[in-house]
């Protein structure tokens, strides 16, 4: 297919053209009717990878895992109709997120949109909530503008995902192609910079604080801002915690690091939200999960709140001082006017506060029980995976127990190398999201840690994985039952199992059904077993390895702050909970 | 429960609308009346929404209007600097006892009537909340068959303009 030298071509070729300006590596997608012009010059694109899924869900969640690891926007593809209502769920979760992401969607010919067409979908009314833009085009000489405003708007401000709707007679029509050179978005204007004013009264009252807390989020990993986090908290020797999407952000294995806080977090973490006069959010947004009840969330503590996103400031807990900005530029203008501060002989003291913190984790550390009759304790499978594979690895979960206890066993040293799904909390991310990292990062070891009901829900992609050369290592932490709701089902609801049971015991056997889809398949049911069946695991590289752990089923995610109490009420094992000492 | 008005510049593309009732409708924000209509710009349109806020800060509605994409700018207006403007039309009950004092009753007003039948009568008029509100007051006691308002729009008084740049965004 050749293209006149003027630039006149077909829409369809214009779009490939545009993906390959916006500097797109890959695509996930699968063809159909109304995109199927697209797929053509697709064809023949040097710059342009497309990987064929096995479903839509799976492009949308592997082209976040891919936006994950290489720092890049994901792009998935599909075509109208059930195409682009399989992506859905992936759009929300980026949504949710704040993943870079653009979902490029074929369109009925415009002549028949409200028509009810066959395969129309109304998919940008559908995907209005759960996307930060969404565009339709019918006239193909948009198309340049449409994609580079969609790649402009996906990465930067707060990330997110940017739906782009083209009918199908766009694609075929003929058109010129012109890259825009200038974005022409009036409504537009994220702001990076902090404000001097807000940042050296955070400053200030950092610096006057007796026991203040590094609330750290999402937004620090987005933004790259591990390092400077670093150096912030080294020049002030405040304890930091990282929230379920900042795992990595700052080092697990830093003194200062108390562990993640919230409804499964550590004892000290929460504790030390609870307890003190003063939290610095950076780039998290007071999320249900992470302050439980909210009116006894943190009773004694100013706020100081940074983020990008100006909404998120004063949404859930009033801000003492907000400051709008990208979170790398205001913790290095917070790291700043602190030192300015030194240099001027104010001084801060501690020392209270950390010999409390230090008593908390000395008596309340992270454990599990071993289970009895041989059983595989699941938290200590995950433990292993991660001291085998190093902070090097990519790790992805699905969402439950076993996501839980890969956020609390594994020691996550940088930051975007623990990818999971917060927000929404979508089963079935692990396995597709894990070969989108892999493609992002070709080089590193990429383990995605699923449950057994998670991974039935999008295991199909291991055939994408097998036939693309993406050898991805799943280990199926296989208890048998959809396990957090069963946990639930123990504590509140008499431990009557209603709909919880997945008889996974073989059925379907995972290692069968592993070298059905060319991988390699691994069993393992003993203690014994664990570290060798890991190891191998690490030694296959030439397909993706799938490995069924048998776990003990009654295991339980502890901490727990149950939904909709206070954190004071966290519990650590069944009816145990701390006894908080009244301040005398 | 706590009435606002903002003024609302939008980009004038399709959707736009859709978006924003959207938004609020999600968000759980209360529309009282939204008019939308041009400006003196072709490619901007301006939408006049009057929100009532009940416990959530009117803080929080601007923000999350100001994500959205299309939107360009939100400044609310405050009843003290604002001239506002609602159009409404009134058909009442008006038979030939009662007509002459409704007529009264659209005189004392300064308002208009525009269609009369046997027992009816349409009266439309303009104003501020208070002064429309006053007269329906009025003429509840006749009877309202039927009552159509456009949603109030509002501008600032004073010269400066809600797209010169010195205007403090609302959010």
């Amino acid at each position: 297919m050749s293209e006149a030298s003027d630039g006149a071509m077909t829409g369809a070729q214009s779009l490939v053209r545009s993906l390959e300006e916006a500097d797109v590596d890959v695509v996930f997608g699968i063809p159909g009717g109304a995109i199927l012009p697209a797929y053509d010059p697709l064809m023949d694109s040097k710059k342009v990878r497309h990987i064929l899924v096995r479903h839509e869900q799976g492009a949308g969640h592997a082209a976040e895992g891919y936006a994950y690891s290489s720092g890049k926007v994901g792009v998935c593809m599909a075509t109208s109709g059930p195409g682009a209502t399989n992506l859905v769920t992936p759009i929300a979760d980026a949504y949710m997120d704040s993943v870079p992401m653009v979902a490029i969607t074929g369109q009925v010919p415009s002549g028949a949109i409200g028509t009810d067409a066959f395969q129309e979908a109304d998919i940008s009314g559908i995907t209005m909530p759960i996307t930060k833009h969404n565009l339709l085009i019918t006239d193909p000489a948009e198309i340049p503008r449409a994609i580079a405003e969609a790649f402009h708007l996906a990465s930067t401000g707060r990330p997110g995902p940017v739906l782009v709707d083209i009918s199908k007679d766009a694609l075929a029509a003929q058109t010129t192609f012109n890259w825009p050179t200038q974005l022409d978005l009036p409504g537009y204007r994220p702001n990076t910079r902090p404000h001097s004013k807000q940042v050296r009264e955070a400053a200030s009252m950092i610096v006057d604080a007796r026991k203040p807390v590094f609330y750290v989020g999402g937004g620090v990993v987005r933004s790259g801002a591990a390092d400077a986090l670093r150096k912030l908290a080294e020049l002030t020797g405040i304890p930091v915690v990282t929230t379920l999407m900042a795992r990595g952000a700052f080092p697990d294995s830093h003194p200062l690091n108390l562990g993640m806080p919230g409804m499964h977090g550590t004892v000290p973490a929460v504790a030390s939200l609870q307890q003190s006069d003063l939290i610095v959010a950076l780039g998290a947004r007071f999320d249900d999960r992470v302050t439980g009840h909210l009116p006894s969330f943190a009773p004694n503590a100013a706020i100081i709140h940074a983020d990008i996103d100006p909404a998120e400031i004063g949404k859930n807990r009033h801000a003492d001082v907000p400051i709008v900005g990208d979170a790398r530029e205001v913790i290095i203008e917070l790291a700043s006017a602190i030192e300015a501060l030194y240099a001027a002989d104010k001084s801060s003291d501690y020392e209270a506060w950390w010999s409390e913190l230090n008593g908390l984790r000395d008596q309340f550390p992270l454990g599990y029980d071993t289970p009895e009759n041989n059983e595989v304790a699941p938290q200590h499978v995950i433990s292993r995976i991660g001291q085998i594979a190093g902070p090097e690895a990519y790790y992805v979960a699905g969402v439950g127990q076993h996501q839980m206890w890969s956020a609390q066993y594994i020691g996550y040293e940088k930051p975007g190398h623990w990818i999971n799904s917060g927000g929404l909390g979508t089963m079935g991310f692990a396995v597709p999201a894990a070969m989108g990292a892999k493609v992002g990062s070709p080089d590193s070891v990429v383990w995605a840690i699923d449950g057994d009901g998670c991974f039935q829900m999008t295991n199909q992609e291991l055939a994408t994985c097998t036939i693309n050369d993406i050898p991805i290592k799943v280990a199926v932490i296989n208890n048998g039952t959809l396990g957090m709701v069963r946990q639930w089902q123990s504590l509140f609801y008499n431990e009557r199992y209603s709909n919880t049971d997945l008889n996974t015991h073989r059925i379907p056997d995972f290692v069968k059904l592993a070298d059905a889809y060319g991988c390699h398949g691994l069993r393992c049911d003993s203690p014994d077993e664990v570290d060798a069946t890991i190891e191998k695991a690490m030694a296959l590289n030439d397909a993706p390895v799938v490995i069924d752990f048998s776990v003990h089923k009654d295991a339980m995610v502890w901490p727990m702050v149950p939904a909709g109490t206070s954190n004071d009420s966290i519990t650590i094992a069944r009816s145990l909970a701390p006894a908080w000492e009244r301040e005398d | 429960m706590s009435r606002h008005t903002l003024s609302v510049l939008v980009e004038n593309k399709p959707g736009v609308l859709a978006r924003v009732a959207a938004l609020f409708s999600r968000r759980g924000f209360n529309i009282d009346s939204l008019a939308v209509g041009p400006t003196e710009r072709p490619e901007i349109s301006r939408m006049t929404i009057v929100v009532s806020v009940e416990g959530l800060p009117l803080e929080q509605v601007t923000k999350q209007l100001n994500k959205l994409i299309n939107v360009i700018k939100i400044v609310e207006l405050e009843p003290e600097n604002t001239v506002e403007r609602e159009l409404i039309m009134v058909k009442v009950r008006a038979d030939l006892e009662t007509r002459s004092h409704v007529l009264e009753t659209v005189n004392l007003f300064r308002a208009k009537v525009v269609d009369v039948a046997p027992d009816t009568v349409t009266i439309e008029a303009t104003g501020n909340r208070g002064k429309l509100e006053a007269l329906l007051k009025v003429l509840e006691q006749f009877g309202v068959k039927e009552l159509v308002g456009s949603g109030m729009v509002a501008v600032g008084r004073g010269s400066r303009s809600i797209s010169d740049r010195s205007l403090r965004s609302a959010g």
